[in-house]
């Protein structure tokens, strides 16, 4: 009798710890909201973004839901960025990455411990959809790059609206050239408007670019630009590693990103076309580049050629001038020093104060276009060479 | 071993032309001079002209692997799929009269020529920091500038002979003598 009394008290102590992990594990789980509310209670997540209507900061925030944007790459910046357009209710986030998720990736936001070795895609989406379930999140894992994947890349693009339309914006958060030029070569041909963004490899500089085909320079028109660093190259030191990664400059320029990409597509501010950051001194370079009408890029060229075509909205900025001093008096003689370098069209090394291009490039000819192909067709067969080249 | 130096020395400045010519050494330069240089741009989206870039690639680099045969210096071999998109083989090194041999293997990117192909060692992907994930080799700042500056001159063969050869020249050194490769791992050779 008294074992069986032991082991229903053992049996109520056990329930009750069930019950207690039980609740652990299940977290509340947010409800999809239908329509975006500027209703301020606890419970609504979207009331501070539906403020900034009541501010007059922007026209109609509840837009925001009918929109996709696309990321591609979903690193350092790539998954604060999603992070950011899931938080702020965007409608459709198209996600790509082909790596995976590894401890080496801590030093950085977003991905937990715990994700090592998923693939960064799977694991972005499961948080952000636990974030925010209205958002819609489509996930692809390969590497656009390659000429298998680079057709579903454009169609996907093209295709992955909410409307079954073209994407709104692609961002780009890739960590290497190959991968810029690929979504280059992508957005020219489908004149799809993308930003650019890049941290550098010393981790103390990086920019965001806006890409607008046929008016804005594209990523191919000029040598990458990059933001002086101002470090001794004498004591960079470079041993043993090819890249570091600070988190703090990640998400400044994943901020820059997500920010432009707001003012972009909510219509309000102005949308920077190139916004350097220089963590070194704290500099931050702004600039227009304009596109360069020898780009090796045909479908740029040809963009270019459909935007001057095209008749420009003459939208006379309405000046308000007011010559009243904003402050009466000024004590302290406190001035601000306008740093923004308008329209640059210079394609030297030096594109504009604290930011150069990576290299240079020698002169091409006017017209790149006729050029002799040589077909080859006297010589050894393709087939006959491969068989040659295994022969060796 | 000059080029070891070179290579690994690295600053990420804006390098004039003729600092590049002074920075490769004279026998890559002399290896570089020997290897045709191709004439068509196009890439694997560029249907039939692709077919023509590749014969160059296949001619240069049948050029370049006879020339290293030929002064005692054979350090690789290629191959692709029929359509020219994914290339693998091996490339080996000398190092005290041992051979340490590697499987090589990249995907000509959409963007070829323009952007250089990414050349990879997959057996060494997490041995050394100068690799990007999948095993693809740490490039100096020297060899974008540089290829940029030579499309579409520039094919296969010539980022073998300035990417991965001065890599495996830096990199495998250092790698034995770390002790993370060691020559019984390739006992088979």
């Amino acid at each position: 009798m008294d074992t069986t009394e032991k082991l229903k008290s053992r049996i109520a102590e056990l329930e009750i710890e069930l019950a207690n992990e039980k609740s652990k594990n299940a977290a509340p789980v947010r409800q999809k909201i239908a329509q975006m509310s500027s209703e301020v209670v606890d419970s609504n997540p979207y009331s501070r973004l539906m403020a900034l209507k009541r501010m007059g900061i922007v026209d109609n925030y509840e837009k925001i839901r009918e929109l996709t944007v696309a990321v591609v790459g979903v690193g350092g910046v790539g998954s604060v960025t999603a992070e950011m357009l899931t938080r702020c209710g965007i409608g459709k986030l198209v996600l790509f990455d082909y790596d995976k998720v590894e401890l080496a990736n801590m030093n950085r936001l977003f991905f937990q411990p715990h994700q090592a070795g998923l693939s960064k895609v799977d694991a972005a989406a499961k948080t952000l959809q636990a974030i925010n379930p209205d958002v819609e999140i489509e996930t692809h894992n390969y590497n656009i790059t390659t000429v298998d994947n680079f057709q579903h890349f454009m169609d996907t693009i093209s295709k992955s609206s909410l409307k079954k339309g073209a994407v709104d914006l692609v961002l780009s958060c890739v960590d290497n050239f190959e991968a810029r030029m690929a979504i280059n070569t992508a957005c020219n041909e489908l004149n799809q408007k993308w930003f650019e963004s890049g941290v550098s490899e010393n981790a103390v500089s990086g920019h965001i670019q806006f890409i607008v085909p046929g008016e804005s320079a594209c990523f191919g028109c000029a040598p990458p630009l990059v933001v002086a660093a101002n470090i001794d190259e004498k004591t960079l030191k470079r041993d043993g590693v090819c890249a570091a990664s600070l988190p703090t400059t990640m998400g400044i320029v994943a901020g820059f990103l997500v920010q432009n990409t707001l003012k972009y597509l909510l219509n309000f501010g102005d949308t920077s076309f190139y916004l350097g950051y220089n963590a070194m001194l704290d500099f931050f370079p702004t600039m227009t580049l304009r596109p360069n009408p020898n780009c090796d890029d045909r479908y740029c060229r040809q963009r270019q050629q459909e935007y001057q075509a095209k008749p420009k909205d003459i939208t006379v900025a309405k000046e308000e001038i007011d010559d009243t001093p904003l402050h009466e008096d000024n004590e302290w003689g406190i001035s601000l020093i306008d740093e923004t370098v308008p329209d640059i069209e210079d394609t030297s090394a030096t594109v504009s104060s604290g930011v150069r291009q990576a290299y240079t490039l020698p002169a091409r000819p006017a017209d790149p276009e006729p050029e002799i192909v040589s077909t080859e067709t006297s010589g050894p067969s393709l087939e006959e060479l491969m068989a040659q080249m295994k022969s060796i | 071993m000059r080029q070891m130096r070179l290579f690994s020395s690295r600053d990420s400045g804006l390098v004039s032309e003729l600092r590049l010519v002074i920075m490769v050494d004279e026998s890559t330069r002399k290896t570089l001079s020997s290897i045709p240089l191709l004439s068509t741009k196009a890439g694997p989206r560029d249907k039939e002209l692709w077919v023509n870039r590749l014969k160059e690639e296949y001619q240069a680099l049948i050029k370049y692997v006879q020339n290293n045969k030929g002064s005692d210096n054979d350090w690789f071999r290629l191959e692709s799929n029929k359509e020219g998109t994914r290339w693998f083989g091996k490339c080996w090194y000398m190092h005290n009269l041992l051979k340490y041999e590697f499987d090589v293997e990249f995907d000509i990117p959409v963007t070829y020529p323009t952007t250089a192909p990414e050349i990879a060692l997959p057996e060494l992907d997490g041995k050394t920091a100068k690799m990007y994930r999948g095993g693809k080799i740490c490039l100096t700042d020297h060899f974008k500038p540089l290829w940029a500056r030579n499309v579409p001159k520039f094919g296969i063969a010539h980022a073998m002979a300035l990417g991965l050869g001065p890599w495996l020249a830096v990199e495998i050194p250092d790698l034995i003598e770390k002790g993370v490769i060691s020559y019984k791992d390739r006992g088979d050779e």
